[in-house]
């Protein structure tokens, strides 16, 4: 009889946490090698400006002190990093070099790398590095970016680098003869992933086998490697990218950053090992920020609350250069405005805008946390004008399940064309309301109980994932009959190793304690596109489902071998072979390891989806607000591992309310990052917001993908600002508070009251 | 400058310059890289550990000022097992990235030692000091909670 395992669905305890319980992870800075070198760099301390001269002379007196690499060491032309993602032409003049061009743009625009013995003395001599820079006028605004005569690339002319435009229906025939409409501006700030592991590289180049090996890759490791030895003129094979553990990413670790250069070219040019840690500060100015949206937008409704049209421009800052991934957070804000609801009509554009700010990227749910908190707003505030109840409102407009697959909007000028794969939305939304009782909890609104205003909210999303293209996972089973999964999805910390094991026990009906799962290494598999867009599970378990097939074909050929029958005589039962009577352990079946890759290909997003409510109450005298309940309802297709998603759904609703309250990196008028550290850029801690609490549903499987299972892990943060923001609106509708900013700090929400009750006596 | 203090039981030395930090002596002198960094300016709580059994920010401590003294990193809490704060951690789910793990797991153990009946208001204030981006705490909690019956045994036997 055959073993048929059932990991998958089941909260199987981690195996990664064996090692990180104990300290015994192994992340980059934990790696060292023999006679490395410690790399520091140094920084723009100006937003903008020329660079006149960097002498290196008394840093290089310094005892200790082995090089100091400045722009003309990397050759007459400075490796520039291109576009992994929308690799349109029209954005190249915006590519960042990986030291600073004879300009900078930013605060923390790399200039020089020191490599010494200690990291003490490398940075001891960054004070000895002397650095003339002409500064010229900073630009930290929409206002500045759209109207000052100076701008960041002079040959552009313009801080205005290309607008995406997202169409569907004829949205102003629409407007024109629709009943109602309303126009609003909102803003987000600009606020970042900020996972807890800084960044870091350790590279090490073999001149004798020309080979550079690299530690600290995540995310991309194979698109990384590419770029690197295109940069370094090496070839692919010659250059090893690895994974070690991996302290979080949520979206910015893991893009090629101008350090991913440097300090493997430092290593080549050295002739010996070296590392680079990021201190926070550092990693505050350097690394992806990300959301930074202003958006002018509007919305046309029936009188009878259909949803008819959206239309409206937003602006970007996407800081100073565009980054790898730097198109999707505002592509996604004109594409996906229309969220989980039916628009057949829609007219939106976002303009990407260079200022003298640290350059932007994708945090998780990029563009779609700012939407959902700009459509939710819009949503409640037609509510109101047009008298219909908010929850009924959106039921009314809900996609239905009849309706799918349904097309978002189409998008230019890089076709990224998707439609909603699936699902019931109105189950899960009626489910949310159900458990979240609020037909009850409703009666609350707006009144004031003990120095509190009460309110509720309620918000429905989408999150998309496992964009393609493919990805690769080779099995090996070994001679004694263990096996190795080899993988080319990654791990930023979600889980993988025990999800892939899982997947893996269900495919082959091996023991999940036999099954190893190695990922991350370029020299793993041939190809790999690793974690991002919530692709993980979807892709690389969808990879190991075909290969699962293809290592039953090798064993049932290995087992024919040794019983002297067809192949197709063969059974497998777990870890046995069968053919009349006669059985033979997996172990010892073969001289040699049966090896097997199998390639998945997609090119469908899924389309996870649903709804959150919450129940706060706000402090007017001092703007707290207080979560007394809150509610996130999703359904996922498929479920692997319920308790990694669901640690994941809470770890996500944790980061948005982190967005919606404290989270702000913020500039002075010159440019100056005043957030550089955790002492003034505030993160949610244990104290503030405990009662979160999450269901994950399997209603509706996949359609593309044999797993069924739809990319998680951004969803509970997507709708967070949007509700938070209507649930301030409620809890305060008797002053007519309408925020219409991110984040809702204690002083804006203090200061809309004030003025509130101003209006109210005038 | 030679210093000398007891590691996980047992007595070590080593050199270190006047400016070197716990945090650095004890991952890179002494091999414990169970401590980590995350923002060396002692708001994230990655790099506790216990001296003298007080919860203590290697970042923001000499190594100097260690000289003579008790740590305790986060390989010093359990050998080939984990501990049942460990196995809690891991039961509940109370981990992602990992990373910020090693302080929280120290930080609950120093605290669950002097008050095993420390209730959820008391156990969130005291863990508000470090800083998790993954778990939203939620799952932190109920692991602490979960593991208090383990201290309670502990401290009625002693």
């Amino acid at each position: 009889m055959s073993v048929r395992n059932s990991y998958i669905g089941q909260p199987i305890e981690r195996t990664e946490d064996l090692r990180f319980l104990r300290g015994r992870g192994i992340y980059v800075a934990d790696v060292n090698r023999p006679g490395q070198l410690y790399a520091v760099i140094l920084r723009s301390s100006v937003a903008h400006g020329n660079i006149r001269s960097v002498d290196i002379s008394r840093a290089m007196q310094l005892p200790g002190v082995r090089h100091v690499l400045v722009g003309a060491d990397l050759g007459n032309a400075v490796p520039r990093i291109p576009l992994r993602l929308q690799p349109l032409p029209q954005l190249e003049p915006f590519h960042q070099p990986v030291l600073a061009d004879g300009k900078v743009r930013y605060v923390g625009e790399p200039i020089a790398v020191v490599l010494a013995d200690t990291p003490g003395i490398a940075e001891d001599a960054l004070d000895l590095i002397d650095l003339d820079i002409e500064t010229l006028p900073a630009i930290t605004s929409r206002e500045q970016a759209e109207a000052m005569p100076a701008v960041l690339f002079e040959d552009h002319g313009s801080n205005a680098a290309i607008t995406w435009k997202a169409f569907k229906g004829d949205a102003d025939a629409a407007f024109a003869s629709a009943d109602y409409t309303r126009r609003e501006t909102f803003k987000i700030q600009r606020h970042a992933a900020m996972f807890m592991e800084p960044r870091g590289f350790v590279a090490e180049w073999n001149a004798d086998a020309g080979k550079l090996t690299v530690w600290g890759a995540a995310k991309t490791a194979w698109y990384n490697r590419r770029v690197l030895a295109t940069a370094l003129g090496l070839d692919v094979d010659a250059v090893d990218l690895i994974e070690v553990d991996v302290g979080g990413g949520f979206g910015s670790r893991g893009e090629f950053y101008p350090e991913d250069y440097l300090i493997p070219a430092a290593a080549k040019f050295a002739g010996r090992p070296v590392k680079w840690t990021e201190d926070r500060r550092e990693h505050m100015m350097t690394a992806n920020h990300a959301r930074d949206i202003e958006c002018d937008v509007e919305i046309a409704l029936s009188k009878d609350g259909r949803f008819l049209a959206l239309r409206g421009q937003a602006w970007a800052d996407i800081g100073a250069y565009i980054r790898t991934n730097g198109s999707v957070g505002p592509r996604n804000v004109a594409q996906y405005m229309s969220g989980p609801y039916t628009f057949e009509h829609i007219d939106l554009k976002t303009t990407m805008l260079t200022t003298n700010k640290t350059p932007s990227g994708t945090y998780r749910g990029p563009g779609r946390y700012e939407t959902d908190f700009i459509r939710e707003r819009m949503i409640d505030l037609a509510a109101k004008d047009l008298r219909i109840d908010r929850v009924e409102l959106r039921r009314r407009n809900l996609v239905a399940d009849a309706q799918m697959p349904y097309p978002l909007a189409s998008i230019t000028p890089y076709d990224s064309s998707t439609e909603l794969d699936s699902g019931d939305y109105h189950a899960v939304f009626d489910l949310c309301m159900k458990e979240f009782d609020w037909a009850e909890k409703s009666k609350l609104s707006g009144r004031l109980i003990d120095g509190y205003y009460h309110g509720l909210a309620v918000g429905s999303f989408i999150e998309g994932g496992a964009a393609g293209p493919s990805e690769d996972a080779r099995l090996v089973l070994e001679i004694d009959g263990a096996l190795t999964v080899y993988l080319g999805s990654s791990s930023v910390g979600q889980g993988l190793e025990t999800i892939m094991a899982q997947i893996t026990a269900d495919a082959t009906e091996l023991p999940f304690e036999k099954i190893t799962v190695r990922h991350g290494s370029t020299s793993d598999v041939k190809n790999g596109y690793g974690a991002y867009h919530s692709r993980s599970t979807v892709m690389g378990g969808s990879a190991i489902l075909l290969a699962a097939e293809k290592l039953k074909d090798s064993v049932r050929a290995a087992a024919a071998l040794r019983f002297g029958c067809a192949v197709g005589d063969v059974t497998i039962d777990g870890e046995q072979v069968a053919h009349g009577g006669k059985t033979l352990p997996l172990a010892g079946l073969s001289d040699i390891p049966l090896e097997v890759e199998a390639t998945f290909f997609n090119k469908k997003y899924t389309w996870a989806y649903g709804t959150q409510a919450a129940h706060i109450a706000v402090d007017p005298g001092t703007g707290h607000v207080k979560v007394i309940d809150y509610l996130s309802v999703e359904d996922v297709g498929r479920i692997i591992n319920p308790s990694t998603l669901h640690g994941q759904a809470i770890g996500s609703i944790v980061q948005g309310l982190g967005g919606a309250f404290l989270e702000h990196l913020v500039y002075d008028e010159n440019g100056q990052l005043l957030t550089g550290s955790f002492a003034d850029y505030l993160m949610p801690t244990a104290l503030d917001f405990p009662n979160i609490r999450s269901i994950t549903l399997e209603l509706k499987p996949c359609p593309n993908n044999p797993l069924g299972v739809k990319g998680a892990g951004e969803g509970g943060l997507i709708p967070v600002g949007g509700i938070m923001a209507n649930a301030i609106a409620d809890a305060l509708s008797h002053l007519n508070v309408q925020p219409m900013e991110l984040p809702l700090s204690p002083a804006r929400i203090w200061q809309m009251a004030e003025d509130g009750a101003i209006q109210a006596v005038a | 400058m030679q210093i000398e203090f007891e590691l996980n039981g047992a007595t070590v030395g080593t050199s270190v310059e006047a400016r070197t930090s716990l945090a650095d002596c004890l991952r890179d002198n002494l091999g414990k890289t169970g401590t980590h960094l995350g923002c060396e300016h002692g708001v994230c709580g990655a790099c506790t550990v216990l001296v003298n059994g007080e919860a203590v920010r290697a970042c923001l401590m000499l190594a100097v000022q260690a000289n003579g003294d008790k740590v305790v990193t986060v390989e010093g809490l359990s050998s080939d097992n984990l501990s049942p704060l460990q196995a809690s951690f891991r039961k509940h789910h109370a981990l992602q990235c990992g990373f910020c793990t090693p302080g929280f797991i120290t930080t609950a153990h120093a605290l669950l030692t002097a008050e095993p009946d420390a209730d959820e208001e008391r156990i969130r204030d005291v863990l508000s000091g470090n800083l998790c981006r993954c778990t939203g705490y939620v799952p932190i909690i109920e692991a602490v909670l979960d593991a208090r019956k383990f201290y309670a045994v502990q401290k009625e036997k002693a």
